[in-house]
């Protein structure tokens, strides 16, 4: 299919339509807006349904309830509304149910700024609900790239009975790039859906439906949280992703992703000019972290610290300075808000920790 | 031998965890008997609250969900939007629709959304431990007015079914009580007459049953019944608030 | 002829049928304890039953079964 030049909101919109996913629930907030526009003028014609939600409370209970009923289902929002997703979320992953949640993060704490952010690491890593659960979470680092992992985002959701969350910064929606929608397919095997609830009668031929995350007695709350950790540890053990670039002999490991991660390009090509050789670690699934891939690099003999570059004041750092354990430094460069570093400035500081 | 009234199953074997007396049993088995008079169990899915019917799932006999406090109507709309051949009820009571799901219930019905509400007022909280609700009424002692619920400190109670009526998209709303055999009669013909505009795709339909909580309000299950007629039915008449299914 | 069933495992002796029977037949057994230790519902005079279900259908816990010849 020919490049198409589409902003990434309006882009993640139809590859998830093409990934099967005909039913849309959210609110507006900005900078994601182009998503429930998109969605409102398309599914009414694959015989789908868009609904604009009175909250993102709302929206994300919805989701819940067209998941429930075994139907692929997304929202979208953008920090604060995703704030608000928290409930629905700690709900859907405590009953099992598959979803995607596109977030354009967008500056914070509060209402914070519509420019583009990645202060919402913790909340999407961590879980950011009550409860022991993580979604699994995915940073796309271009237009192209979200478009290419929408099918898997959905099928992941329903292989691990998760919510899945693309973690987006408001660059990557709002941006237009060209695009290339392949027939999307998925990769996976997908289980049947014979926990949803879509009417039961004893002629039914299966249990009759409970959708669920209330476990009174504290056996059956462990045997649920004990199914959910064993998941995890398998999404730990073979869902982890991200790109490597220029690592072979580095001196400095660069660890950044998504728009950052390509301004964390442009940084490296300045310091190869200047002489010094930089790689870069790019986290493509952010929930699980990448902790072989980047352990692996960072095992390097030539290789000396690693910097950390977030739109953030320093939250993937974390997870990369458990990734490294104390065996090397891991230094953070960024800026809390919606300040976006320029490569000049990433270069200048990798140069200067070079010297210190 | 004729069978005059035995349990519905589209109620299951489990037992009621509700206190002796409790309105929700009574409730329950109306729903029940509607879904099953109207054979439509294998296309219903129940959506229970959080309060005392958080186990509903457990005694409805249908597909059934648990929603977050409040958020029934909004998740049974996921339901009911993904398929609407599904019949799609939540049961509610007044701490979750009307406190802290008041935006969910009246989006609802704003949206006419195709789903049934069976809502429980009982003026009290009663799983959490008899607090105030928002249709406790003026001068009730829970466990958050020990003193009487005062008007000037926290409003006069709610009157749900009159406010939802006033919106367009609710075809369908009637308060009942089941404080009598005679009532509990009325309360199953208005649960039918929701069900039956659901079915005919009119809008949203909801009944609010007054219903007791002899545990919290401090009474006899009898005693809680004659105050319920004298106390509450005089603040919250019964009757047809909103009908648009006889309208041609 | 009238057959009234109850169920005196599930009874909770609340009393709302014994209220509700317009022929005041029913009672709540005071000398008989179910598991649950409540003291069950009991029919007094079957004779005398009308098979209204008034009991049946106030009872909340679902234990009345009425049958009739």
């Amino acid at each position: 299919m020919a490049k198409k030049l589409m902003k990434g909101c309006e882009a993640v919109a139809e590859a998830a339509i093409q990934a099967g996913c005909h039913f849309f629930f959210g609110y507006p907030i900005t900078p994601q807006n182009d998503i429930p526009e998109y969605m409102a003028a398309r599914l009414p014609k694959v015989g789908g349904c868009f609904l604009q939600a009175e909250s993102e409370v709302a929206a994300i209970n919805m989701v819940y309830g067209a998941a429930a009923s075994g139907a692929r289902v997304m929202t979208s929002s953008s920090s604060p509304g995703v704030s608000l997703k928290q409930e629905g979320m700690s709900y859907l992953a405590g009953a099992e149910l598959p979803c995607v949640v596109v977030n354009m993060v967008r500056g914070g704490p509060g209402l914070g700024s519509i420019q583009p952010s990645q202060g919402d690491y913790f909340q999407a890593t961590r879980g950011g609900g009550h409860g022991d659960y993580h979604p699994i979470v995915l940073a796309p680092s271009s237009v192209q790239e979200a478009v290419d992992m929408m099918q898997d985002a959905f099928d992941l959701a329903d292989v691990y009975r998760t919510p899945v969350m693309i973690l987006a910064d408001g660059i990557i929606g709002q941006m237009m790039e060209p695009v290339e929608f392949h027939e999307s397919t998925s990769k996976r095997e997908l289980p049947k859906k014979d926990w949803a609830a879509t009417g039961w009668s004893p002629a039914s031929g299966r249990p009759r439906a409970v959708v669920n995350s209330l476990y009174i007695e504290v056996d059956e709350l462990q045997e649920m949280n004990d199914r959910l950790q064993a998941r995890y540890k398998i999404i730990r053990e073979t869902e982890a992703k991200a790109e490597t670039y220029n690592t072979d002999g580095a001196e400095i490991i660069v660890c950044a992703y998504g728009t950052v991660a390509r301004i964390c390009k442009s940084a490296i090509a300045i310091c190869e000019k200047k002489g010094v050789k930089v790689g870069l670690v790019r986290p493509i699934t952010v929930w699980p972290f990448p902790e072989k891939q980047l352990k692996e690099v960072m095992d390097q003999p030539s290789v000396k610290k690693a910097i950390t570059v977030e739109i953030s004041a320093g939250q993937m750092v974390e997870d990369v300075r458990l990734t490294v354990n104390g065996a090397k430094p891991v230094e953070f460069f960024g800026k809390p808000g919606s300040y976006t570093p320029t490569a000049e400035e990433i270069a200048e500081y990798i140069m200067k920790s070079r010297e210190a | 031998m004729q069978t005059v009234f035995k349990k519905t199953p589209v109620l299951t074997d489990a037992i009621l965890h509700y206190c002796p007396g409790c309105g929700h049993g009574i409730v329950h088995r109306l729903v029940a008997e509607v879904i099953e008079e109207l054979g439509i169990q294998d296309r219903t899915v129940a959506y229970v609250p959080v309060g005392c019917a958080v186990f509903g799932y457990k005694y409805f006999n249908v597909d059934s969900v648990e929603a977050a406090h409040g958020r029934a109507p909004a998740a049974a709309t996921g339901t009911k939007r993904t398929d609407p051949n599904r019949v799609v009820f939540t049961y509610q009571g007044d701490g979750d629709l009307a406190s802290i799901g008041a935006a969910e219930i009246v989006h609802a019905a704003h949206r006419g959304e195709k789903i049934t509400t069976i809502f429980i007022n009982n003026a009290i909280y009663g799983m959490t431990g008899g607090q105030m609700a928002p249709t406790t009424l003026v001068g009730q002692k829970t466990t958050t007015s020990p003193y009487g619920r005062d008007e000037n400190h926290c409003g006069k109670p709610i009157r749900i079914a009159e406010m939802l009526a006033t919106i367009e998209g609710s075809a369908y709303i009637e308060r009942v009580a089941v404080n009598t055999p005679a009532n509990i009669v009325k309360a199953k013909k208005a649960i039918k007459n929701a069900f039956e505009c659901q079915l005919a795709g009119k809008g949203f339909s909801l009944v609010e049953v007054l219903s007791n909580c002899p545990t919290n309000w401090g009474m006899s299950p009898v005693e809680s019944m004659e105050w319920l007629e004298k106390n509450m039915i005089p603040y919250y008449p019964l009757g047809v608030k909103k009908d648009i299914t006889k309208e041609v | 002829m009238v057959k009234l069933t109850i169920d005196e495992g599930r009874c909770k002796g609340c009393g709302l049928c014994v209220r509700a029977c317009p022929k005041k037949i029913l009672e709540l057994a005071k000398n008989k304890l179910n598991e649950k230790g409540y003291h069950p519902a009991q029919m007094m005079d079957i004779e005398a039953c009308v098979a209204c279900a008034s009991c049946a259908r106030t009872c909340p816990d679902a234990v009345i079964t009425i049958e009739k010849e």
